[in-house]
Formats: C-alpha cells, sequence, structure tokens
C-alpha cells in the first residue's frame, strides 16, 4: 500500500504573515508630464476613499512561499487518481494549457474588431462544428461559463420554444429522474419550471410506468443523463423521445456523462433536442478546484415557426461564430430577435474551449472513440474487483455493464458495524487517493460513486480496490477505527458542524476580527 | 485506418493492460461492453471516424502545435493594447500569479468535497473571500460567479427572495448595457420588471430626481454601477443608497475593483450587497472569459440565507488542535437544496478566485491606491491632450479610468476614425452610439497602467492626423 503523507505545514492566515510597509509589486511611479498637467487628484470627496484596505504587507518572495505552500496542502489529478463520480475527473494535458496561455489569445479585448482575432474565431466555429459531429446536434453555442449554466441556457431555450409557440402557459413542468444532479432540478428553477421528480427502476432504466403517468399536457421538456449518473445506459431512451415529442415537450441531454458513450452513441440521435457538453469534463480542461469551466449547448434545428422560418437554435441564447463567404470573415453574431438573451457579458470562458479544442484536435474521431471504450474498460475492470467484496454492494443494474462510472454502497458496512460511506472516503485519502463521489446520487444509501475515466492507470485502480477491501476489513475487526481518519493529510477530520454554526461561522477574515471584538454575536 | 499504438493520455491502452483488464472482465473485446446501447443509435466504427471531428485522425502534440499556431498568427496583437474597456481592461498579470495557478495541486484539483485533503485550496479560497472582502468593506464574499453580469443577476433575483412580494427592480441607463441584457434574461422567466433610471444628459451621473419619482414600495433593490458605463464616479452614490433603504429596497452596488484604490467602498456607502468584475485582479482578458464575478454581502442572516454560491469558511479539526476550513452554508446549494436552491451554480471560477487572491495578496494595502492613482493620472492626461486636438468628452462629472469622447463636432464618423488608428497600428475605444443613440459618433476610451504617457501621446497624435485630414 502507498505510504501516504501530504504536506502538513501550518501555513499561517495570510493575514498574519508580512510586515508593515513591505510590497509584493511595484506599480510605476505615474509620469511627471502627467502629474504636472493633471495637477492632484480630484475625486469628489463624499466618493473618495479615506483609508486604505486592511490588506497584508508582503514581499514577493513572502507571497510565493505563502502559496506554494498552500498548494503543497492541495490534491488534484496531479497528484493521483480522482475518481470523483459524475465529475469526470482525467488527466489535463499540458500542451493545452500551453496554447490556451498563449499571448495571441489572453490579451484580445471581447469587443475589439472582429477583423483582429480572425484565428481565434476560426478556432472557436471549427470546435462549434466537431461538437456539434460529437453529439449529432446542428448548431452548437459556446456562450455558458460552465456546466450548470449550459443548462440554464438550455431550460430558457426550452421556455422561449413553448413561449413562440404560444403555449407557455400551459407547459409548466420539467420532469427530471430522481438520480439526477441537483443542478437539473436548481436550473429548471431558475427558467421558472416546477419540477416533477420520477423514480428509476430496479434494472437502473427510467421507471417508465411512472414517466408515463406524468407526461402530458403540462410537459414543457425532460432533463436526463445517458448513461445515467448510476453509470448505466438507459435502455429505454428511443420510447422516451417519442413519448416527450408526441406531448410537443423538449428533451434535453445532460452531458455531464458523455464520457461514457463518445463515438458509440450521440444524444442527436437518441432523440434529444438539447444537449450541453462541460469541456473540463469530457474534453480534458482542468476543473481549477471548482472552475473555470465551459458548458457549450448543442441543439438539434427542428422548426419552431415555419411561416417566420424559426428554427431551435435561433432560440439559444448567447453569442455564436459564422462565417461570412461574401467576406470570408469570421464574425460573432450576437442574440438574435427570437433568442433568450445573454447569460454572461461576453463570449465564453475562451481558456477551457482553447484547451478543448485542442484535446479534440490531437484526438481526432479515433481517439475520442478509444477514450470511451477504455473509460468503460476501467469501470467494468473496477467493478469486477469489487464484486462479493464483504461491506459493499452494488445497487441497481445487476448483471448489466458499467459505462464510465459505477456506484458503489457501502450500506451492508453501515448497517453492520456502523461505518459510513463517509468513514470509508476518509481512509481513501489515507491512502494517498481522492475519495470517490459520497452520498451521490441519492437514491443510493452511503453511495460510493465512482469514475476513474481512461487516464487512470489499471495498477492505481486495482490499489485502490486493495484499500478498499483493507478498509472493510478494518471496520469489522475495529469499527471504531475508521472513525478517527484521515491521519495521513494536512490536517484530521474537520469540524464541519463548528464551522457551519452561527455563534462561530467564519466566512472571512474580517468576520473573524469583528467576531474578536464582540461587533458579531 | 484503426489507430493501435498506445496513447500517451490513456495508460491501459497497450496490449498487456487491455488483455489483463477483459479477462478478469470476462469479455473478449471491449465493444461487448457497449451491448446495452440499441442497434438504432450504435455508432459503426467507420461511419463514425468518417465525421468531421479534428484533422479526422489523431495528432501528435507537435502536429497539434503546427496547426494553432498557424491559426493565431491570423490575431492582430495591439502594443499599446486597445484603449478599450467597458467592464474588461487590459491589465497588467504579474508573472507570480500565472505560476501560482499552474500548480498542479490547484490546477487539476476538484471542487474541495473532501476537506482534509484540500485544505490548501480551501485557504487559498478563504484568503481571496477575505481580501476581497476589506477591499469591498463588506463582511461575506463568496468563491465567485462568472463574471459581473451573472452576479448582478443573481444579487437581483436575491433581493427579489430577501424582499419577498415586491417585484421591481431598478437599474441606471449609465450601467453596462451588455450587463443589462444578462439581468434581463435571468429575471424574465419570473415575470418582474426592470425599470431603467434615466441619467443626467449633461453630467453622465443616475438623475436622483428620477430615481425619487420612480422608487416606491414595490420596489426590491436599486442598483447603481460606478465608475459608472462611462467611467464616472457617482458622487451622489451615498444618497441613493439612503433613498433605496428609506423604501426598504436593497441597495446593490457594481465595481471595478482597481478604481477602490481611490473611491470609496460599497461597505462605507452602506451597500447591501456588492458585485464587480475581477478581472482586472491578475487575469487575462481572454476574449470574454475566463472573467470572476465578485459577490459580497454584509453580514445579516437574512441576506446569507439567500446568498447564492459557495462559501469557505474557518473553523477548527473535530479534536480541535488546528485550524482547518470547510465549506459552510451549503444548505442554499444546489447539490442539497436542488430545485429549492438560491442558484444553479456549481462550476464557478475557482482558479481565477486564487489568481486573484495572489494579486491581491501582491498590492497588498498600498498598492491598490498606487495603481488606481497611475491609472487616475494616466486617464486624465489623456482626456486633456484630446481637447487640444478640437475634441471633447462628451460628460462633466468626475471620472475615474475611461471616458466617452464625441466625434460629432468633428464631423468624423466613429468608423472612420476607428480604420484610420488601425493603419496607425493602434485599437481605439469602444463605440457606444448603438446602446445610446442620443450620444451619436461616441466612443468610449480607457487607459489602465498599460497605457503609458507615451501610448498616449501616440494615439492623440494619430487622432489628431485623422480629424486634421476627414474633420470638417
Amino acid at each position: 500500500m502507498n505510504r501516504f503523507r501530504q504536506a502538513r505545514n501550518w501555513e499561517p492566515l495570510i493575514f498574519e504573515l508580512g510586515s508593515k510597509g513591505r510590497i509584493g509589486f511595484l506599480v510605476p511611479e505615474p509620469e511627471d508630464v502627467a502629474k504636472k498637467r493633471v495637477g492632484s487628484i480630484d475625486i469628489p470627496p463624499e466618493m473618495k476613499r479615506t483609508r486604505d484596505p486592511e490588506l497584508p504587507e508582503l514581499s514577493e518572495v513572502e507571497v510565493v512561499r505563502h502559496f506554494t505552500n498552500l498548494s503543497q496542502a492541495s490534491y488534484g489529478v496531479d497528484n493521483g487518481p480522482v475518481p470523483l463520480g459524475s465529475c469526470t475527473m482525467k488527466y489535463n494535458p499540458r500542451i493545452a494549457w500551453e496554447i490556451a496561455g498563449d499571448p495571441r489569445i489572453v490579451n484580445l479585448h471581447p469587443l475589439q474588431d472582429e477583423r483582429t482575432v480572425q484565428g481565434l474565431l476560426e478556432i472557436l466555429y471549427e470546435l462549434q462544428k466537431w461538437l456539434a459531429n460529437i453529439t449529432g446536434m446542428d448548431t452548437c453555442i459556446l456562450h455558458p461559463a460552465a456546466g450548470a449554466h449550459g443548462e440554464l441556457a438550455g431550460v430558457l431555450t426550452i421556455r422561449r420554444y413553448h413561449e413562440v409557440k404560444n403555449q407557455l402557459d400551459k407547459k409548466t413542468d420539467i420532469i427530471i429522474p430522481d438520480s439526477a444532479h441537483g443542478t437539473n432540478p436548481a436550473s429548471a428553477a431558475m427558467a421558472g419550471f416546477r419540477v416533477i421528480e420520477i423514480p428509476s427502476a430496479e434494472d437502473g432504466n427510467i421507471d417508465m410506468e411512472a414517466l408515463k403517468s406524468v407526461v402530458g399536457e403540462s410537459t414543457a421538456g425532460l432533463m436526463i443523463t445517458n448513461p445515467s449518473t448510476l453509470g448505466l445506459f438507459e435502455e429505454h431512451i428511443l420510447e422516451i423521445a417519442e413519448l416527450l415529442h408526441k406531448h410537443d415537450a423538449i428533451i434535453y441531454y445532460d452531458g455531464a456523462n458523455l464520457n461514457g458513450i463518445m463515438g458509440y452513441a450521440r444524444p442527436g440521435d437518441m432523440g434529444f433536442d438539447i444537449a450541453h457538453l462541460n469541456i473540463h469534463k469530457t474534453f480534458g480542461a482542468p476543473h481549477g478546484g471548482g472552475g473555470p469551466g465551459a458548458g457549450p449547448i448543442c441543439i438539434k434545428d427542428r422548426v419552431v415557426d415555419s411561416e417566420k422560418n424559426i428554427m431551435l437554435s435561433d432560440l439559444a441564447p448567447g453569442y455564436r461564430v459564422v462565417y461570412d463567404e461574401s467576406t470570408g470573415l469570421y464574425r460573432v453574431k450576437g442574440p438574435g430577435e427570437y433568442s433568450a438573451g445573454l447569460l454572461k457579458a461576453f463570449f465564453g470562458n475562451i481558456t477551457p474551449l482553447i484547451w478543448g479544442y485542442v484535446y479534440i484536435l490531437s484526438m481526432g474521431p479515433q481517439g475520442l472513440r478509444r477514450v470511451t471504450e477504455h473509460a468503460v474498460l476501467i469501470t467494468n475492470y473496477f467493478m469486477k474487483l469489487m464484486e462479493n467484496v464483504k461491506g459493499y454492494n452494488i445497487p441497481y443494474g445487476r448483471g448489466r455493464f458499467r459505462k464510465h462510472e459505477v456506484v458503489l454502497s457501502a450500506q451492508p458496512m453501515t448497517d453492520e458495524v456502523g461505518v459510513t460511506a463517509e468513514d470509508v472516503a476518509k481512509g481513501l485519502l489515507d491512502a494517498g487517493f481522492y475519495a470517490p463521489t459520497i452520498y451521490f446520487p441519492l437514491i443510493v444509501k452511503e453511495a460510493l460513486m465512482t469514475e476513474f475515466t481512461e487516464t487512470e492507470t489499471p495498477e492505481n485502480v486495482e490499489k485502490y480496490a486493495e484499500r478498499l477491501k483493507e478498509i472493510s476489513k478494518i471496520a469489522y475487526s475495529n469499527p471504531s477505527e475508521p472513525k478517527t481518519w484521515p491521519r495521513n493529510t494536512s490536517v484530521g477530520r474537520v469540524d464541519v458542524l463548528k464551522a457551519n454554526h452561527p455563534k462561530h461561522v467564519t466566512p472571512t477574515w474580517r468576520v473573524h476580527v469583528r467576531r474578536m471584538r464582540g461587533e458579531i454575536q | 485506418m484503426v489507430e493501435t499504438r498506445p496513447h500517451p493520455w490513456i495508460p491501459g491502452s497497450t496490449e498487456e493492460s487491455l488483455k489483463k483488464m477483459l479477462d478478469v472482465i470476462g469479455v473478449k473485446s471491449i465493444t461487448e461492453l457497449f451491448n446495452d446501447i440499441p442497434r438504432e443509435v450504435l455508432l459503426g466504427e467507420d461511419e463514425w471516424n468518417r465525421l468531421e471531428i479534428g484533422v479526422g485522425r489523431p495528432l501528435s502534440e507537435i502536429e497539434a502545435k503546427e496547426i494553432v499556431d498557424e491559426k493565431l498568427a491570423k490575431n492582430r496583437v495591439f502594443n499599446p493594447p486597445p484603449f478599450m474597456g467597458g467592464g474588461v481592461y487590459p491589465h497588467y498579470v504579474p508573472p507570480i500569479v500565472k505560476y501560482i495557478i499552474s500548480r498542479g495541486e490547484f490546477l487539476t484539483a476538484y471542487t474541495p468535497y473532501q476537506a482534509e485533503i484540500s485544505q490548501g485550496l480551501m485557504q487559498a479560497i478563504f484568503e481571496y473571500q477575505s481580501m476581497m472582502a476589506e477591499l469591498l468593506e463588506m463582511d461575506i464574499v463568496n468563491a465567485s460567479m462568472y463574471d459581473w453580469s451573472s452576479s448582478i443577476a443573481e444579487a437581483v433575483l436575491m433581493a427579489f427572495r430577501v424582499r419577498k412580494g415586491r417585484r421591481k427592480i431598478l437599474l441606471p441607463a449609465n450601467m453596462n448595457p451588455l450587463h443589462k441584457r444578462v439581468v434581463e434574461t435571468y429575471v424574465k422567466p419570473h415575470g418582474l420588471k426592470l425599470e431603467t433610471i434615466p441619467y443626467d444628459r449633461e453630467l453622465g451621473t443616475v438623475d436622483v430626481e428620477a430615481l425619487k419619482s420612480m422608487i416606491d414600495n414595490d420596489t426590491a433593490a436599486v442598483y447603481i454601477q460606478y465608475p459608472n458605463f462611462f467611467g464616472i464616479v457617482e458622487d451622489k452614490a451615498k444618497a441613493i443608497g439612503e433613498i433605496a433603504h428609506e423604501k426598504q429596497a436593497l441597495f446593490i452596488t457594481g465595481v471595478y475593483p482597481v478604481a477602490l484604490g481611490i473611491l470609496k467602498p460599497p461597505g462605507e456607502l452602506d451597500a447591501d450587497i456588492a458585485v464587480g468584475e475581477g478581472q482586472s485582479l491578475g487575469l487575462g482578458m481572454n476574449y470574454g472569459g475566463p472573467h470572476l464575478g465578485i459577490f459580497a454581502i454584509k453580514y445579516d442572516m437574512n441576506l446569507v440565507r439567500q446568498m447564492p454560491g459557495r462559501i469557505i469558511g474557518l473553523t477548527t479539526t473535530i479534536d480541535g488542535g488546528d485550524k482547518a476550513f470547510a465549506m459552510v452554508w451549503q444548505a442554499r446549494e444546489q447539490h442539497i437544496r436542488r430545485e429549492k436552491a438560491t442558484s444553479n451554480i456549481c462550476t464557478n471560477e475557482a482558479l481565477m478566485a486564487v489568481a486573484a487572491a495572489v494579486y491581491m495578496a501582491l498590492l497588498g494595502r498600498t498598492g491598490f491606491r498606487r495603481l488606481a492613482e497611475l491609472i487616475y493620472y494616466r486617464a486624465h492626461y489623456a482626456a486633456s491632450r484630446i481637447s487640444e486636438i478640437g475634441l471633447r468628452r462628451v460628460f462633466k462629472a468626475e471620472f475615474f479610468n475611461e471616458f466617452p469622447i464625441s466625434f460629432n463636432e468633428a464631423g468624423v464618423k466613429y468608423s472612420v476614425i476607428h480604420e484610420k488608428l488601425l493603419e496607425h497600428g493602434l485599437h481605439g475605444g469602444l463605440y457606444i452610439g448603438g446602446y445610446y443613440p442620443e450620444l451619436g459618433e461616441t466612443a468610449l476610451y480607457a487607459f489602465t497602467e498599460l497605457h503609458s504617457v507615451k501610448a498616449i501621446d501616440r494615439l492623440i497624435e494619430a487622432l489628431g492626423k485623422v480629424i486634421r485630414e476627414v474633420g470638417r
């Protein structure tokens, strides 16, 4: 087993470092000619800042050391496996980081003359086209800044669809399976829809009877992932699409799990009308500790209004890149007359988008298909290694292969000896692994949702499975021990209850200081 | 051609690993693992490989780089950078910032769901929240939104939740028009009203008398931006806040954080919510993103409960021995609350928040004042010089870093000036006559630490030449 020990350097808070008068960056002095001409700074007194902000004062070397030390008490894919199910934490090839950091991209103002950004627009145009081909859709829009932002773009498009068709008053509901990501219902609510939840069946597919009982006049759309968060391909997908379309509802594809089928099946071919993709999942852009992401949406161009010639993609929010044949120029088209509007002021999140472009360019269709094959292969390999291990089981879809991820449950262990999924997670950290997604999907008790992706080595997967077995052994022989984990990380088990206690909660240094002074109780 | 060589990004793609895994699973080939996909939608290998994806075949790193390089050569690089702002500004990024966020432990991490192994990242984000709180003089800052515009939109939706039953928000005409479009998009499904407060045509500031006549008991919030879209310091900001509070409406302010080196922070103006764009704090312009949405509130549990986004809090380990960090108030978030969440935001801009933390730490207590003063002097130097060439600022009120220049009197179209400047190797300001037809041929010029007096002189000289050649 790995003998893991994370850096434990008790790095002080930045407010406790430095010394009065130190500076980490020299701002140039204003030129004399400017000072002479302008004279004194003439801010209206009621708007003039009277005291400098209470920021720490550090020299450059202190800043570098501080954040370097903090980085060492962090963990990413560069450190080891991060098998966070549905988050798709694959290796992030650095060639894309280098290209995305090119000054010819970084220094472009979003409103500068289109003729001066033709190289970038050409890249974005191609990316739109490739993503459309990958998803089997007609149009892709790179505007949304994250997957959930893409979902919002998608549900707002659904809303516009019913609005343009003058049926919004009766199309009030979005149907979402109980295994869905929390962002799905949250996005639907942000677009003003009521959320109808439907259960999953024992085989892992959507319960068709339950679905049929809720689909009707009021159904505006359906949001699902396929493969589902259980890692299972929805076998009734064609029937579902037909049912929804019969009621003039739009089917939305949550692309979080595309890594499990890319190159084998496309949302557009399955009957989906709108899909979002996560560039920071499927296409190798890093997660950055929680962002930036990029969540393009792709749309199948069904006719919305044949008289006015309105297509579904005309309703989507945001900018898109078009090619103007008459001038030979790429152009950014703003949201048109029928569009749902804008979701952020400017184009999209270019850095992850470039990352995705380089990734797809490097892989080509053959490589992308191979990505999926190996993501699925390693998942089923892991599942096999975990079959019949005491303390764990694998609910739903017995006998079925998994796609990109597999959800284990530690419920037997919890029921028998009180060791929970959280304890198991902490035991994994101690062995130098990141933990799987725990307590999700909500339909699996003590869930351990595990996704290695194609970039993990089989050897690490074996070690991971070994560690899970070892945890089980410890749990059954000494069930109090797992409660003392983790021990090898920067700090021991964190007091989350205290963190949230109204008398203690401290979201900033300022609140800490105000509490010390008794200004906040 | 089927690629069979092992791939550098797929460790299991060697013959040996492949065989081992297939044997354990008990299948002959990988394709068996896809047998639950209905035949009608299952793609054949040839069918898929014929699709236009990349150049149709896998490339080596060297080949991929060559292709992108060729395209990027078609972008035009300006030195000095465009004299453009409008919410995004060309700023200097200290290499330290890039160095820190390139570190793999930060770059390749996920949202810190496992606190104990992610303490460094959480501390960095906590420090972002804390330093931003000092700059704004607000108490609570979230771990970022997508950009300024979506922060305003979330703030507006939050105001409707906090002031339940009220259905109106007042937005000023002199805010960024693109931001306004985003707010409209977010608000529309909920059938809520947005009304526009006019600006004073001479000064460029919010028309306070008009605001007084518009605000009522149905108003959930009043938003202002300072400097406003015209670069002008809203000198009545405090009074506007008081007018809002008299009617129990929330006061939301939008800021360009660099300006806070010399302008009053939102906290001192008694703002309930402060939003803004963090792009100026060590991030590139990146043609529109990734940027950094700032979102802050004062300490008030009614506001906290309705706040969107992720927040990291300081705590201890269970044994009390060490300081530690954890995500707090998660019951507001989508992964717990689902359709009842305060927002759907999940992936945010965490790495950009870390970059901003490094930037703020480098500038420290006095750096922001020095930077803001430098920008102030340069912008005012430019303003003073344009009068020499027969141009004028559109508004009279005091400005910070940018200002609209009118070409109406000179009798030259913006587009003509723009073309001529390009010939001189310069990219001028942002045309705003489309957003404000009453202003005619007007462009917004912005200045930062990257526009030296020498660069400004070059701009003035070129502008002067154009005016002499084609003006009336």
